[in-house]
């Protein structure tokens, strides 16, 4: 069955994802790693879902349903999370982590 | 070594191949480009492992939304990218990181190799239960009747994630329209394009969401065309992003979770528990809930692409 | 008669594949952007429309074949809209000829 060449696919790409996270300095990489990771974990559901094909279908519907809920989920975190970082690059003139590098401590709050 | 065999490694190959360009790139234009190509070769994945609800989902949601909402943020973060370029993560944090990365993907292959078999699966009962609604996709039944608590939670989840994004606005500015999602050269073509496609994405969005009854499709997928038609609509200029303190857009927004909450509630007071549908009626009130969902999950979508409000509300 | 069909559907994807190719072997080669939209339209439109034709005689007439060729259609339409908007912002930069 091709779920064990998909499961080393996803496998990979959630390390892939896993990397990109912790080692890039962009938070916009960050999130971009953060959806590589998940997208990994959906392909190991979508494998267990293939690999449990009975009943005439051709996968177990309870995992897949489960990687649908999961993806608009992602989709809403992401969304949250761009949105958090536009607003750190509005507030703080850099979109960095980097507390040092922008000028948050030296102006007055935006209200 | 079949043809399918043959196929299945290709992708694979490259799947792995684009995700590695998306960590690799420069510039964040590039990465977030393999990270839509990456989206759509997953779809081809997701199709070949038998999942075509998964497929559409991703097509839409995982590479088409979400493809959107990164290349607006790399177009606007681009005057930053060059200082936070300069900082390098050092050589030592790379190595662990890779060392984690590896034990991370050998894991959870080696999970997925150690799998029982014959695999145990819940696909016997879901074909077995499938009486109690008459849908004839097993994903739609789990969806809406076997799983529908997660499928109200979800569209809770979807509105507080909204709510977290409006709430990033200035005070304010609070009630007031999304800032226009024009870019810079927006008449003409793109206008042309919003006004002629708009129309048949409707029809797509609401066929999909209907044939979902008993073909792959659903409320998620049918939703997000329709989203994507009012985006693009606020993006060619041919519509004006709507202020958020509109009853009328409030109440839309909330209408899905809250008809799914009442028919539970109904279920619960009917005596046989929450969540649970009569049969004689439960084909007409899955046939309520979805479409209203459609309707939340486009709007909710649309205005998590829009963003905080950065206008003040015109009294 | 399915094995006329069959074969011509090998052909016509075939032919679609190459206009591919070749379609990506310009955006490899060509020098500036325009150039390299050209060579990205014709192998949307053409080599897309040798791939539905070939693939129509393997569904079910007519609203499988219906599906394909609106397929085809918006893929065409949404390339067009798209090459012109790529192509204002690349004559944007390049001096006035």
């Amino acid at each position: 069955m091709n779920a064990t060449v998909f499961g080393l696919c996803g496998a990979m790409a959630a390390g892939l994802g896993l990397y990109g996270l912790i080692t890039d300095a962009q938070p916009l990489r960050k999130i971009l790693g953060f959806n590589l990771l998940g997208a990994g974990a959906f392909l190991s559901f979508g494998v267990v879902a293939r690999r449990g094909a009975a009943a005439g279908f051709g996968g177990d519907p309870v995992p897949q349903a489960l990687v649908i809920t999961g993806m608009v989920v992602a989709f809403a975190a992401t969304a949250l999370a761009v949105a958090l970082l536009l607003q750190l690059f509005n507030t703080a003139g850099a979109a960095t982590l980097d507390t040092n590098a922008t000028s948050e401590g030296n102006d007055p709050p935006v209200t | 070594m079949t043809i399918g065999f043959a196929l299945d490694s290709a992708i694979a190959v490259l799947v792995v191949a684009v995700s590695c360009w998306t960590i690799i790139a420069r510039a964040s234009f590039a990465a977030v480009v393999g990270f839509v190509s990456f989206g759509l070769l997953l779809t081809l994945v997701w199709v070949r492992l038998d999942a075509v609800d998964v497929a559409l989902t991703e097509a839409a949601i995982g590479s088409g939304l979400t493809g959107a909402l990164l290349l607006a943020a790399a177009a606007r973060l681009r005057t930053s990218e060059f200082a936070t370029q300069a900082e390098r993560p050092s050589m030592a944090l790379r190595v662990a990181t890779a060392l984690l990365s590896a034990t991370a993907t050998a894991a959870l292959a080696g999970a997925l190799f150690l799998l029982p078999s014959p695999a145990p699966t819940l696909a016997p009962a879901a074909a077995a239960n499938a009486g109690a609604t008459g849908l004839g996709n097993p994903v739609t039944n789990v969806l809406i009747a076997f799983r529908a608590m997660d499928t109200m939670l979800e569209k809770v989840v979807l509105l507080l994630a909204l709510v977290g994004v409006w709430s990033l606005a200035s005070d304010r500015f609070w009630g007031g329209p999304p800032s226009p999602l024009r870019g810079a050269n927006t008449e003409g073509p793109l206008a042309f394009l919003a006004r002629l496609l708009t129309p048949l994405g409707i029809v797509v969005g609401i066929y999909i969401l209907w044939e979902g009854a008993d073909h792959p499709g659903g409320a998620f997928q049918g939703g997000t065309i329709l989203a994507a038609m009012w985006l693009l609509l606020m993006m060619s200029g041919v519509a004006n992003a709507p202020a958020t303190r509109f009853r009328s857009l409030r109440l839309v927004l909330i209408s899905g979770p809250m008809v799914f909450l009442v028919i539970g509630l109904g279920g619960l007071w009917l005596g046989e528990a929450f969540l649970a549908y009569p049969v004689a009626y439960a084909k007409p009130l899955i046939l309520v809930i979805e479409f209203v969902m459609t309707l939340t999950i486009a709007v909710t979508l649309a205005l998590l692409l829009a963003g905080p409000p950065t206008r003040e509300a015109s009294r | 008669m399915s094995i006329v069909l069959d074969t011509f559907t090998v052909l016509a994807v075939t032919g679609g594949l190459f206009f591919f190719l070749a379609g990506t072997v310009g955006l490899l080669r060509f020098p500036d952007p325009l150039t390299r939209l050209h060579a990205l339209t014709k192998a949307d439109n053409l080599g897309l429309g040798l791939i539905v034709l070939g693939l129509l005689p393997q569904t079910n007439a007519p609203v499988g074949a219906l599906k394909l060729l609106v397929a085809w259609l918006l893929v065409q339409l949404s390339g067009a809209t798209i090459a012109q908007l790529i192509a204002r912002e690349a004559r944007r930069g390049m001096p006035q000829a």
